[in-house]
């Protein structure tokens, strides 16, 4: 029962996570690795300016920032040289480990003795736990309107018709290259973002802490995708968030049965794997019904 | 309307695969001028189209249109002047977003897209008006996601599209093609409407010989990257197909052997 809360407040710190990688991976249809890097970079980001003696906003705003610049050197690298967005996404990955570790000096940084944006706003008579609840909540109601916002403007649809058709947005006069770059952007400065939330709640940075994220995004969205719908665009945004909420439930279940933590991440690949597959499944199993009938 | 001076264009050139695809190719438009270009398969249709269009940069060879060189600029620049319809009937739409959304799209063609509210409800009048014109049904239906819509009909709303902001030049790569013959015959109908009635200038790719004898003012054949017949005017109008293939057998010393020219 004690798990309820936390479980939520995780899946609304990683739904931004999720939300960036529904961006790349559904709006753009680019499976963007960058997210692997522009994670920790967030997290870096936030504990170096966290304990050089910034306050917790700005040190946020820093990281966002920085999750921006990472994204626009994997769509310079995409758009401009022309490396496949998949290999450019790795290049950046890589290259942003060594960042990450220039950023933190070393490899983990402890976020125990500094203000977080959990413990700096705290309301008292309030646990961190619950804090952790309504940071979360008002970070992602935050960041989804304001992406439902930005994606209804003109840049937005012209985002979105790059990812769906390149070609007839060329036809009516867009750059997709600057649509590119910008989509990148914007996903991973969410990314960022959401790996600045989790280090704090986690209470340290880690470099290590991006193994595997783009598989957590990946799993969130499709399993938001196949539980809550695709109706429209903002169907889509919630979809995404509960998504990353029962992920964390699924996890969180599984450690209770007696999963052991280090098969967690085969688990969640094995996951999405499966969830991926299930277009061809479904097919298989309709063509067995029209068969019998 | 259009000047194309002396282009030329190599694919894969000084490789084995390499295709001369245009030859010094010169070609004027009045303004207003509806040319219909034939040819058999790799007459260099496409690539002329394609080189108008700046789907890639030409080896040499100038582009004016209304005195502006765009040569140099890329293809989505280009778009400011030119309207464009492709063969695949999917090519022209987006079709995870709504009939609206890609109205509201190619009502903003050659412009910036800015922060403000892309398909405002203001514009909802006037895509139903435009949608009216069609007459296939699609003003009730500017909610639905263009996915959902039959190749003929995406091929209308494209059109649609690309005439919306009235384009120096509406390019039209075989766009009835890919339909069935009915519906071919009723995109074409909706073309020939929308082209006369505004004197767009349109350059139409067809690989039927009927349509290109029956639409437009001016014809013009390719042939091996180059220009072998141009007939307008009166001359085109009392044109047949075999007066077509006559000259071309003079035109080009051979007989004219490209099945899918000829079956059409």
């Amino acid at each position: 029962m004690d798990l309820i809360i936390p479980t939520i407040s995780q899946g609304l710190l990683w739904s931004l996570l999720a939300i960036g990688v529904y961006i790349t991976f559904r709006v753009l249809d680019i499976a963007d690795l960058t997210v692997e890097g522009s994670f920790p970079l967030g997290a870096a980001t936030v504990a170096a300016c966290l304990t050089a003696g910034w306050s917790p906003v700005p040190a946020m705003i820093a990281a966002a920032f920085t999750g921006m610049l990472g994204g626009i050197i994997t769509g310079i690298l995409c758009t401009k040289l022309k490396i496949p967005a998949l290999l450019a996404g790795i290049l950046t990955m890589i290259a942003l480990y060594s960042i990450n570790l220039h950023i933190m000096g070393k490899a983990n940084i402890s976020l125990l003795q500094v203000d977080t944006v959990f413990s700096l706003y705290a309301i008292s008579g309030m646990s961190q736990a619950n804090m952790i609840l309504i940071i979360g909540l008002i970070s992602v109601v935050f960041t989804s309107v304001a992406c439902y916002l930005f994606f209804g403007t003109e840049i937005g649809a012209a985002i979105r018709a790059t990812g769906c058709n390149p070609h007839m947005i060329r036809a009516n006069g867009v750059n997709t290259d600057i649509t590119i770059i910008l989509g990148l952007l914007l996903s991973n400065a969410l990314v960022a973002l959401s790996g600045a939330l989790v280090a704090q709640s986690n209470g340290f940075a880690d470099v290590g802490m991006g193994v595997g994220t783009i598989v957590i995004g990946l799993a969130s969205v499709i399993i938001g995708e196949v539980l809550f719908g695709t109706r429209s665009f903002k169907n889509c945004l919630i979809s995404v968030i509960l998504g990353s909420i029962v992920y964390r439930a699924v996890i969180a279940i599984v450690l209770q049965m007696g999963m052991p933590p280090n098969d967690l991440k085969l688990f969640t690949a094995i996951l999405v794997a499966l969830a991926l597959a299930m277009p061809l499944f479904q097919a298989k199993l309709n063509k067995r019904k029209a068969a019998k009938n | 309307m259009l000047r194309i001076e002396n282009i030329a264009k190599t694919f894969n050139p000084g490789t084995i695969t390499e295709k001369i695809a245009l030859r010094d190719v010169s070609l004027h438009l009045a303004p207003g001028d509806f040319v219909t270009v034939i040819g058999g398969n790799g007459a260099g249709k496409s690539t002329l189209m394609n080189s108008i269009a700046g789907t890639f940069p030409v080896d040499k060879g100038k582009i004016i249109i209304d005195n502006e060189d765009i040569t140099k600029w890329p293809e989505h620049k280009r778009a400011r002047y030119i309207g464009r319809v492709f063969q695949d009937p999917m090519m022209g739409t987006a079709a995870n977003m709504q009939i609206e959304e890609n109205m509201a799209i190619a009502a903003r063609r050659g412009k910036t897209p800015t922060l403000r509210w892309s398909a405002p409800a203001a514009q909802q009048k006037f895509f139903r008006e435009q949608l009216k014109t069609l007459n296939l049904g699609l003003e009730e239906r500017l909610e639905s996601k263009v996915g959902l819509l039959s190749g003929g009909q995406r091929q209308a709303l494209t059109l649609l599209m690309a005439t919306l902001v009235e384009p120096k030049l509406l390019l039209l790569d075989e766009h009835t093609a890919a339909l069935d013959p009915k519906t071919a015959a009723q995109v074409l109908a909706i073309t020939n409407e929308i082209v006369t009635k505004r004197h767009l200038t349109t350059l139409m790719i067809t690989h039927n010989m009927k349509d290109a004898l029956a639409c437009g003012n001016r014809l013009i054949m390719l042939h091996d990257g180059k220009i072998l017949i141009d007939v307008k005017g009166e001359e085109k109008k009392s044109l047949t197909i075999k007066d077509l293939l006559a000259m071309f057998e003079k035109a080009a010393g051979s007989e004219l052997n490209s099945d899918a020219l000829l079956l059409s």
